[in-house]
């Protein structure tokens, strides 16, 4: 029996290897994901051009201006003359945002006790957008406090002072959520396209009909085919944790053991998927769509991968709810940003384990041992 | 004692009659022929043989054993040349024996006394993809896997289909050379040349076993004379004028001549003769022929048909 296992998967090997479209999926896609999205794709607020329009050019507005400008934040762009140079510099693309000084900015600050300042933030990016408003906010405020405190030696009578800790990513490095996000989203690419489409082959060319014509069980021939891929999924998950982990300075806080053990368990989940899918699929462009379409899509944009589910409609918070992927997000985020042990990650991973042996009931009683 | 027993054996697809109630049995060390065109129901009784589609009625038994029930059995001990070529086309050709080898739990080496005589033919291309062999070297090559294991019965479904004649006849020195080792063939064809070479044929169409006998048999089963005739003007006017003639039977074109039988039982050669040169024959050439398995086919679709 070990005979026969040991031979489809040396032949499931055979496959791999000498399809060249195979390999790069299996291998280039993993590597140029986290390439990009390490490098091009970021959040984070650095060398934000701004320009500035200062109609009263005083004591204030130029001193919150050198604030605004002394941090790594933000770079000028120009200093405006008019309104409608704003506008223009927007539409060139020139900068993400403009500060606007009223005329008699110190004179109505020191008169009144409170003045206005606008912020004009590029919305067209609303997440950034935000961001860089809610920054220059933040810059503006802390001048008045300085210097309240520097002027009068005194504190204002009434004061909140809220602290903000990032803590597990105090520098707000968006590549700590891409790195375990990657893993979820590539171990599910390689795990569920990969088997689905060798099964399916196997269906299409008429090799199925032999194998099944022979005296193997059903389970050692998907056995032998979900193997291959379980060992190529975990070289995957070591290479994107090594590439996040040099390359990216993203830690893993956690035990690398429950680390192992938890993308081993997630990689049969996906493996018991691609199974299931190929128990549906006749032909393997249809299990790339189911694939594609039916699995990779919600496991994208329901996961938590890039939109909190907390935020979604109930509906949609519900299909999040069955996508395997959500709970191995929270699962590797915790143990490689968190430093989460198993008792904290216990739920999802026995959800996790639930999921697994759900699919592959279905799928073993879904197998065909005969052509119809 | 029979080997395979098909009793009354049905099968349908959706609306189509695929069998419709047939009824064979195969003795031991035959090679049986299956013949008849495409549509015939021919891999659908090979694929309920094997075990790999279940009939709707009937009884079958392969080797005593149900291939509904018994599909284990009957899966370890059957050789199975599906019609289509089903090995791994990336796999060299010594990969793919290997593959086939360890999964019936064997190796070349055990089994090389029985496919030696083939497996010689294409050693030579023993590193070469099997989707680079032609259409005959990957006949052999999937008739080497489905030997593998030794197995009592063995399957062939249309293996000389899409096949050089030079390759066809050698395929099918093959399969008598197997005769010695104790195996029970059945092949499916649709090439009627090559029922004279099986044990004993069954004639299939359109779901139905229109005759089984020894190939000699059914080609002297012919009832009527049969005559071969052919004029200088060609097939096609010789079919229209002959379709017009009042004492034909069935005319149709066979090779370069045509193949006719007469309503009437006596020799009508001067007959016909006269008939044709007042219709403006000329050359015309009549003898009367022995039947071969193709013109007993022909004509016993015919009459299925009415």
């Amino acid at each position: 029996m070990f005979d026969r296992l040991k031979g489809i998967i040396k032949k499931e090997f055979y496959h791999i290897f000498r399809d060249q479209r195979t390999l790069l999926i299996l291998f280039g896609i993993p590597i140029v994901q986290i390439v990009l999205f390490g490098f091009a794709i970021s959040n984070e607020i650095k060398n934000v051009k701004i320009a500035i329009l200062d109609q009263s050019k005083d004591e204030h507005s130029t001193q919150i201006i050198d604030k605004v400008l002394s941090t790594s934040y933000f770079d000028l762009d120009s200093y405006l003359n008019s309104f409608e140079e704003i506008d223009d510099a927007f539409q060139k693309g020139r900068i993400k945002a403009a500060l606007v000084f009223p005329p008699k900015f110190s004179e109505t600050l020191q008169k009144e006790s409170k003045a206005d300042v606008q912020i004009i933030s590029d919305a067209t990016d609303p997440n950034t957008g935000t961001q860089i408003g809610n920054y220059l906010q933040m810059q503006v405020q802390q001048y008045l406090m300085e210097h309240e405190v520097t002027a009068t030696s005194t504190l204002p009578p009434m004061l909140i002072n809220t602290e903000v800790e990032m803590r597990y990513n105090p520098e707000l490095k968006s590549v700590y959520m891409f790195v375990p996000g990657l893993i979820t989203i590539i171990l599910m690419l390689v795990c569920t396209m990969m088997t689905s489409i060798a099964i399916t082959r196997e269906k299409e060319t008429g090799t199925m009909e032999v194998l099944l014509a022979s005296p193997m069980h059903a389970s050692i021939i998907l056995l032998g085919k979900v193997i291959p891929y379980l060992l190529l999924s975990f070289v995957n998950a070591s290479l994107i944790i090594a590439l996040g982990k040099f390359i990216f300075e993203v830690p893993v806080m956690g035990s690398y053991a429950l680390l192992i053990g938890e993308i081993i368990l997630y990689c049969l989940v996906v493996l018991a998927l691609g199974i299931f899918v190929s128990t549906i699929a006749e032909t393997q462009q249809l299990a790339l769509m189911i694939s594609l379409f039916a699995l990779f899509l919600p496991t994208m944009l329901l996961s938590g991968f890039i939109f909190p589910i907390e935020n979604m409609p109930l509906p949609l918070q519900i299909v999040s709810k069955i996508v395997p992927a959500t709970y191995f997000n929270i699962i590797i985020k915790s143990i490689m940003l968190k430093g989460a042990t198993l008792s904290f990650i216990l739920k999802e991973t026995l959800i996790l384990a639930g999921i697994f042996f759900f699919l592959m009931g279905v799928s073993i009683k879904r197998f065909k041992i005969r052509l119809e | 004692m029979a080997v395979i027993k098909v009793n009354n054996l049905s099968k349908n697809y959706g609306e189509v009659e695929a069998l419709k109630g047939i009824a064979f049995e195969v003795e031991q060390n035959e090679i049986f022929g299956l013949i008849g065109p495409d549509g015939a129901g021919k891999s659908t009784l090979i694929r309920i043989l094997n075990s790999l589609i279940l009939a709707d009625k009937g009884e079958v038994s392969v080797m005593g054993k149900d291939p509904n029930k018994q599909y284990q059995y009957i899966r370890n001990n059957i050789g199975y040349m599906p019609g289509r070529f089903s090995l791994y086309e990336d796999l060299s050709v010594k990969e793919n024996l290997e593959f086939f080898a360890t999964i019936f739990g064997t190796t070349i080496k055990k089994s090389y006394n029985l496919i030696k005589d083939i497996y010689q033919q294409i050693e030579p291309f023993n590193d070469r993809k099997a989707g680079a062999l032609s259409g005959g070297m990957k006949q052999k090559l999937a008739l080497c896997a489905a030997l593998i294991h030794y197995p009592k019965v063995l399957f062939l479904d249309e293996p000389t289909t899409g096949v050089d004649p030079v390759s066809r006849k050698e395929f099918w020195q093959i399969i008598k050379g197997l005769h010695q080792h104790n195996i029970t063939i059945v092949v499916s064809t649709p090439y009627m040349d090559e029922a004279d070479l099986c044990d004993r044929v069954a004639l299939m169409n359109e779901g139905e076993i229109l005759r089984i006998d020894t190939p000699k048999n059914v080609a002297n089963s012919f009832d009527k004379p049969l005559y071969a005739l052919e004029a200088k003007e060609g097939n096609y006017k010789l079919i229209k004028t002959l379709r017009a003639y009042p004492f034909l039977e069935s005319v149709f074109p066979f090779g370069e001549k045509l193949h006719y039988t007469d309503q009437r039982d006596l020799d009508v050669t001067q007959a016909l003769i006269e008939h044709l040169e007042a219709e403006g024959f000329n050359d015309i050439n009549i003898s009367k022929i022995a039947s071969n398995t193709e013109d007993v086919f022909i004509r016993l679709m015919n009459n299925q048909k009415q």
